[in-house]
């Protein structure tokens, strides 16, 4: 029997704004518990909410990026639930009037097939606190910082047939939210977070499958091993001839397994009902075509100018169009090293990330200019050092700070072009070996790299190479 | 025995001349309250400390000539506006010991304005009721009649200016909380505009109706705590940016010309023929005062009530939930689980009509329920709004009953939520249309007042005041103050 998986995501994007959603209080990380929570955030007796505006144009940015239709009016919703990090008892959410909705994403497979998936709608909503219960003996403690933090929702029709489709569809959506400057994307602290909804049908059913939603999977690696397992556990329930329940199931990373958190049963009655302390969001076209104008270069027009413009390969415009930081320090460095473009590229996708990696360095906080680097290129370019010492050259940049003309002046760095002066060092060379000679005469050609090598040698490295080909070429013809 | 003012005109009179201070006064309103409010109960905390300490401030703000025209003015506050450092405990258990660590904006603007807090007032729990019996503290006495309800649910607030415990008083209006007590009470007050006054720091109970007012003796002194009260929140989503202006300015106007409707669904048989005949009497006295009256249709008038316990009920089963013994308020003792702990404290600290409201509203919205209770009562509400719509196209203002009796007696309706559900069935429609109403004394009946009421179109205070002012030009009924001694 052959099955069909489907999968739909729900992503949740924290929006990267300096204040919480429906109050002043900071959203930054990492402060003592409920030090950034306001009387707002605890749901005090009395208090309201008033929308951060932010959130509204980050959200508006996104659906302009996904060609997705945004509302003129969306409606905030109240959800209701008890837990104890949830202050008022209710989620401030959108339910039956988002504010995005309809929109596409292009996703690319490691074949280069490409996929168009639907993204059903996105919506604004707030997040809840946290329940700890390191330390304290016997009960619960809540920390209410993260309370209130902007989430956008995105969710995806059940479009996706398999693990590395769901993870090319949250990869992609990841570059975009972080290019629009919406979101951090950082997975581990769940910036960027995703649940999964999981079915299996036989192949050419269109009836879907019963699903179950495997909640906060917050790594690419969870989310495919996720839903592997998932799909296999449903595929051998039904060959069992039992039925796939639908639940909500928890991945251990740990155990690499998902299971049951809670059936449908335990699923609650929300009571969605429209919040009577809030304002529908009013959008004209006005507002929508000032925000389109904010809209930056999207990563796929990116990728596709870098190969066209800088003819980089499909392979290499990828990786430097994975951020943007990336992306501008390669075009920046193109700039001011006049050089081959590819050449460039070349070198920032390897020894500049070899160096950010060892020293675990984003290329914002690299020790090395675009400027520096291109300066470092324009030199071997004008062939003012050879490659191998650009290297060396690199290291001490790296090191000092100290500009690429400055290291190849005070270290006498500056390739050897002047014939007259590589052809005595030839000369010296062959005089020294007259064994090695008699070999190359003889057929033995490898020993031409040889003295090659021992001319760049006499030459600390300095020494034209092609120069030093041609001139060692020249002499050895000449010689008896 | 000296005689004191007992206006928000006369006292801030007496205060800008230097005649009175305002310690002096405040000791005066302290002394009343703890001489008489022991048998009317329309206190829940007396802020006597408190108050001195403002009134001090007051009086040298006075002195140093930069007094705002109601500085030094005592008044009473609905324990339902939260006040830094002071309970607010919106007349429940579950905020008994609840020491708001901030002001309401409201607060801010009385604090802002010099005035002087006497204490907070009693009030039907988390302002549900129309009798003031469903306070954690107690019943409150009708001054009138102390075996009567003063109304509800700014019971405490209409009981302490009608028995002069307080020149006037700060109340909210979610239904004719407002209106129904000053009716009852034979005060006058008015619920302004929906978004007219910050409802930032005043405890929710339905969101999209709640909205506070001023009450006191008169429509003078209601349009001087409205030039404090009400003003733009840009902490309130809902309040309205809209100019405001000295309600105090057109009082003296004549009313010659104003064209009055007479909605006759508000005469039909639920309205007592006692309180009708005098309402009617009130009516004539505004036509000799040059106003017109027609008789109009508001066709949808019965549709109200359903309607409004379906909305009012589902927004408070929603703004109730906060109220887990999470971070503040009442909790349990010893719960064994988080289960036990949050039936056992909404079970504890809820009463009988708030859990009564939490499980309608909750009906209401639940999944299966929605469309046929709260989608049609939003439906409903539409057609209501239409009603006043065309109404008000054609007349400026409209005239009617604020109550259907008098005040009843004590527990005679609390056993029958309906029955005092019916209560509000002249109020509730106004505040679904996010009107402006004013209800002010127009008569007695069995010793007992009657309130008439003026409902305007959107940001018609003004108007209203002007109304209620010239009607008291030339009547007495706002004069008259219940036999307490004291």
């Amino acid at each position: 029997m052959e099955w069909e998986t489907v999968i739909g995501l729900e992503i949740h994007a924290q929006l990267a704004t300096k204040s919480k959603i429906f109050s002043c209080a900071s959203t930054a990380v990492g402060a003592q518990p409920n030090s950034q929570a306001s009387a707002i955030d605890l749901g005090l007796p009395g208090v309201l909410p008033v929308l951060n505006e932010r959130v509204v144009e980050m959200a508006v940015l996104f659906g302009l990026a996904i060609r997705a239709k945004v509302a003129p009016s969306s409606v905030f919703a109240r959800k209701n639930y008890f837990y104890p990090d949830l202050p008022k008892g209710y989620q401030i959410s959108q339910y039956a009037e988002p504010i995005v909705s309809a929109g596409k994403l292009e996703i690319r497979l490691a074949d280069g097939t490409i996929r168009i998936i639907d993204v059903t709608r996105a919506h604004l909503e707030e997040d809840a606190g946290k329940s700890t219960h390191e330390g304290f003996a016997h009960s619960t403690g809540i920390d209410l910082n993260r309370a209130g933090t902007p989430l956008l929702e995105i969710v995806s029709e059940p479009q996706m047939h398999s693990a590395e489709e769901a993870v090319a569809y949250m990869r992609t959506m990841h570059r975009l939210v972080r290019y629009l400057g919406i979101c951090d994307g950082n997975m581990q602290e769940g910036s960027f977070r995703c649940d999964a909804n999981v079915s299996v049908r036989k192949s050419g059913s269109t009836q879907l499958g019963t699903r179950t939603e495997i909640k906060n999977l917050n790594s690419f690696k969870f989310i495919e091993r996720a839903i592997e397992h998932e799909v296999e556990r449903q595929i051998e329930i039904i060959e069992n001839g039992a039925k796939v329940v639908q639940e909500t199931r928890l991945y251990d990373p740990d155990l690499d397994e998902t299971r049951t958190m809670r059936s449908k049963e335990d699923a609650h009655d929300y009571r969605y009902f429209p919040d009577p302390d809030l304002l529908p969001i009013r959008i004209s076209e006005e507002y929508l075509a000032s925000m389109a104008r904010l809209l930056p270069e999207l990563p796929d027009r990116k990728r596709q100018r870098f190969v066209a413009h800088y003819r980089l390969s499909e392979q290499d415009a990828d990786l430097l169009c994975e951020e943007t930081a990336w992306a501008d320090y390669f075009e920046q460095t193109v700039e001011i090293s006049k050089a081959d473009p590819r050449f460039s590229a070349r070198w920032i996708t390897g020894e500049l990330f070899a160096a950010l990696n060892r020293a675990n360095l984003s290329i914002e906080n690299s020790p090395l200019s675009s400027t520096s680097l291109g300066k470092l290129i324009a030199r071997i370019d004008d062939e003012t050092i050879s490659g191998k010492i650009a290297k060396q050259v690199f290291d001490r940049m790296w090191e000092t700070g100290e500009s690429p003309d400055e290291i190849i002046n005070l270290q006498g760095l500056r390739q050897v072009t002047d014939d007259s002066v590589i052809e005595r060092l030839v000369i010296q060379v062959l005089e020294n070996n007259p064994q090695q000679i008699e070999q190359y005469k003889s057929g033995k050609d490898k020993v031409f790299g040889f003295f090659v090598g021992q001319v760049m040698k006499l030459s600390e490295g300095k020494a034209n190479p092609s120069q030093v080909n041609q001139l060692l070429k020249a002499q050895l013809d000449k010689a008896p | 025995m000296t005689i004191y003012p007992d206006t928000v005109a006369g006292i801030a009179n007496a205060l800008a001349k230097r005649e009175l201070s305002s310690v002096e006064i405040t000791r005066h309103y302290l002394d009343r309250i703890n001489a008489l409010d022991r048998q009317i109960n329309s206190y829940i905390t007396i802020c006597e400390a408190h108050a001195l300490e403002q009134a001090r401030a007051a009086d040298r703000r006075i002195a140093s000539g930069q007094g705002a025209p109601l500085t030094g003015v005592p008044y009473a506050h609905k324990d339902i506006f939260c006040t830094k450092g002071i309970r607010t405990s919106c007349g429940s258990r579950m905020l008994d010991n609840f020491i708001s660590p901030y002001d309401a904006t409201v607060t801010e603007h009385l604090n802002n304005a010099g005035m002087v807090l006497l204490g907070k007032t009693n009030m039907d729990e988390f302002a549900m009721g129309s009798s003031n019996e469903t306070s954690f503290y107690g019943p409150v006495a009708n001054p009138w009649k102390f075996d009567s309800v003063p109304g509800g649910s700014s019971g405490g607030s209409a009981a302490a200016v009608a028995a002069r415990l307080a020149p006037c008083a700060t109340g909210t209006d979610t239904g004719g909380s407002i209106r129904q007590p000053a009716a009852l009470c034979g005060i006058t007050g008015l619920k302004p505009t929906y978004g007219r006054v910050s409802r930032y720091g005043m405890i929710a109970f339905a969101s999209s109706l709640d909205q506070g007012g001023p009450m006191a003796t008169n429509a003078h002194d209601c349009a001087l705590l409205m030039n404090v009260l009400a003003g733009f929140d840009a902490k309130d989503s809902t309040s309205v940016d809209h100019p405001t202006e000295d309600y105090s300015a057109t009082l003296g106007h004549s009313i010659k010309g104003l064209k009055c409707g007479v909605p006759k669904q508000y005469f039909d048989k639920s309205l007592d023929p006692a309180v009708a005949a005098s309402i009617r009497q009130a009516i004539t006295e505004l036509e000799s005062l040059g106003a017109q009256c027609v008789e109009v249709d508001l066709p949808s008038t019965e549709l109200a009530i359903p309607s409004y316990y379906v909305i009012s009920s589902a927004e408070c089963s929603s703004n109730m939930s906060r109220y887990d013994g999470v971070r503040f308020g009442y909790r349990c003792r010893d719960p064994v689980d988080l289960q036990d702990m949050y039936t056992r404290t909404r079970g504890e600290g809820f009463g009988k009509e708030t859990k009564r409201r939490i499980l309608i509203g909750t009906y209401a919205l639940s999944s299966g329920y929605y469309d046929a209770y709260y989608t049609k009562a939003q439906q409903i509400r539409r057609i209501i709004q239409q009603d006043f719509k065309n109404a008000l196209a054609e007349v400026d203002v409209l005239l009617g009953p604020t109550s259907p009796t008098v005040a009843f007696g004590l527990g005679q309706k609390s056993s029958e939520p309906v029955s005092m559900y019916l209560s509000d069935i002249y109020t509730t429609a106004i505040n679904l249309a996010g009107l402006p109403a004013l209800s002010m004394p127009a008569g007695f009946v069995d010793e007992l007042p009657v309130g008439l009421q003026i409902i305007g179109d959107f940001f018609s205070e003004s108007k209203l005041l002007q109304i209620a002012h010239q009607y008291q030009q030339v009547t007495g009924w706002h004069l008259l103050a219940p036999p307490l001694g004291g």
